[in-house]
């Protein structure tokens, strides 16, 4: 019962936002684009020419790019599994009959809040450093050695920071989950004889698949610009150890002042991330349609 | 609940939870505490009594003007906001309200801008922010943090406009009420709670966000997260100053957050998960 008037105050007020995000979306991509068949040197701003395809073969061959990528997929995968199934575990937990239900939510919740750098820094200095940190205490309390994490296993110490960020994400989206989940379902199952197991794997896995595929795909997109906690822990390093996809886009284009480079490199970024942008728009869209 | 829970039970569960809370807690409890200490405490080993000290938030003060970043944060996330709002709430009152066939690509087209990587276009924003003397300034960072927080503003709202009844509206029709009337009489009155959750969502959004903050500023402008970056490099004994600026950084947004569980739930899942 849309009038023509109506219809055409609609378009007048969803104007502004189309129109930035078009700007947004389109200006930098195409800037990006063009870059990227560049020469193009911040350092050198008046020598800029043609560049052919001589960016993405300098970039993609280089042996930091496989093992940027290497690093990205090891760090995505890594924090999805600790997130995912420790996510399930704790909000499986905090769904039973406990004390004081509200204050362990919050306490779990809490990491989501923390900015970046507080919590690579907090985990840098006061958790994992090997003179002053906790771990290192309980080393010496048992007698053992403490680990120079950052400097032995760089990739590793970031998954655990992150890790810890987003553990919050996929216990509360999960719990969220689980406590849609009729009661009168599961004590009928209960009922029925099923015993607790029984019920997890017939019941809770099939409720909670459509929230872990939600939990995946979100937290792909944002684990896979993971920045903030490498460059305060190990600053990509020693050597390539720690450097993730954005972080050696990062090194390239700023720190290296290599325009042309960079966007080259920030051009796979993009259809990686669109790839995964594709999984969840249709997992999104699914639930439009209700 | 039907089902019996022997105290036992309860008592088992309630313990497992409480260690895993606690442990999950544990480093900003411990940030908290060692920003308590002085510094000769904080690397004397493992202990969770402070002597209680004030001086390393004086000193955060005093020494880095803790101040400034702070107030950038607070001015960037809560502008950065209601910019956003401004340019979402029409628009997401359109769709809402006024759908068309078209209605769900633009929706899924604004969510698809959301996940473009950010350094993928690092250098043409530098470099345009250069051109346009934004770097280092409050007025191109909140345009920044608007841009990337507008699809899930809009989308937000969107989800919550939905949900506010149609029929009232066309009550208000039958009775003659103009477009105009409707949306100031009827519909803002329905919409504040929705628009309030969006608003807080964001603010927690913007306040945390880490990548383009700590490219596009140096000091003038530099919020929280940027200020805190700067500690990566230890300057002789800093556990405690640093836990003291760390604590100040999180614990507004930390209440905020505890506020905002729902909220959070259904902003970041583009109301896929409710």
């Amino acid at each position: 019962m849309a009038t023509q008037n109506t219809r055409t105050l609609a378009r007048l007020m969803m104007a502004p936002s189309v129109v930035v995000l078009l700007i947004w979306m389109a200006v930098p991509l195409a800037m990006t684009l063009y870059y990227s068949f560049q020469n193009y040197n911040l350092l050198t701003p008046m020598n800029v020419s043609f560049a052919g395809f001589f960016n993405y073969q300098y970039f993609y061959t280089d042996p930091a790019f496989f093992q940027s990528i290497w690093n990205t997929l090891l760090l995505v995968l890594g924090v999805l599994a600790i997130t995912v199934i420790g996510g399930t575990a704790i909000a499986l937990l905090i769904d039973q009959p406990i004390f004081g239900q509200g204050i362990v939510r919050i306490l779990v919740i809490s990491p989501f809040f923390v900015m970046p750098p507080v919590a690579a820094l907090i985990w840098k200095n006061m958790i994992m450093h090997p003179g002053y940190g906790v771990f290192a205490d309980i080393a010496k309390f048992f007698g053992l050695q403490p680990i120079d994490w950052f400097a032995q296993y760089p990739l590793f110490s970031v998954i655990i920071i992150v890790a810890w960020q987003w553990l919050p994400f996929a216990t509360l989206i999960l719990l969220t989950a689980l406590q849609s989940l009729d009661s009168e379902q599961k004590e009928a199952a209960e009922m029925d004889g099923a015993n607790f197991f029984n019920r997890f794997i017939y019941l809770t896995i099939p409720h909670l698949s459509r929230a872990v595929t939600v939990v995946i795909l979100i937290q792909t997109i944002f684990l896979l610009g993971i920045y903030a906690e490498i460059l305060v822990t190990t600053n990509g390093g020693p050597g390539y150890a720690s450097t993730n996809l954005t972080f050696l886009i990062y090194r390239t284009a700023r720190l290296g002042y290599d325009v042309g480079g960079g966007a080259a490199g920030g051009i796979i970024a993009v259809v990686l991330a669109n790839i995964v942008a594709i999984f969840l728009m249709r997992a999104v869209g699914k639930n439009l349609d209700k | 609940m039907a089902r019996s829970v022997s105290t036992g039970q309860k008592i088992g569960w309630s313990i497992a939870a409480w260690v895993v809370a606690l442990l999950i807690f544990f480093p900003i409890l411990y940030a908290v505490i060692t920003s308590l200490k002085t510094e000769q405490e904080a690397i004397a080993g493992f202990s969770l009594i402070p002597s209680g000290t004030f001086e390393n938030y004086v000193t955060v003060q005093t020494q880095r003007d803790y101040f400034k970043p702070f107030m950038n944060s607070v001015i960037l996330s809560v502008g950065s906001t209601i910019l956003a709002l401004i340019i979402a709430i029409p628009s997401a009152w359109a769709m809402a309200f006024a759908p068309t066939k078209r209605t769900k690509d633009i929706l899924m087209w604004m969510l698809s801008t959301k996940m473009m990587p950010s350094v993928a276009v690092l250098l043409p924003i530098f470099i345009i922010f250069r051109t346009f003397g934004l770097l280092d300034s409050r007025v191109g960072l909140t345009i920044m943090l608007t841009l990337i927080n507008l699809p899930i503003v809009i989308w937000m709202l969107y989800t919550y406009f939905r949900e506010i009844p149609g029929e009232i509206l066309e009550a208000a029709r039958m009775d003659g009420a103009s477009l105009w009337k409707e949306i100031v009489y009827v519909l803002t009155p329905m919409a504040v709670p929705g628009i309030a959750s969006t608003l807080l969502l964001n603010i927690i959004l913007a306040w945390n966000e880490a990548f383009w903050t700590i490219q596009l500023t140096t000091t003038n402008a530099a919020p929280l997260t940027a200020f805190i970056a700067s500690f990566s490099s230890p300057q002789g004994l800093f556990w405690a100053k640093l836990s003291a600026a760390s604590t100040m950084a999180i614990a507004p947004i930390l209440i905020l957050g505890w506020f905002s569980q729902k909220q959070l739930v259904r902003g970041l899942t583009f109301g896929a998960v409710k």
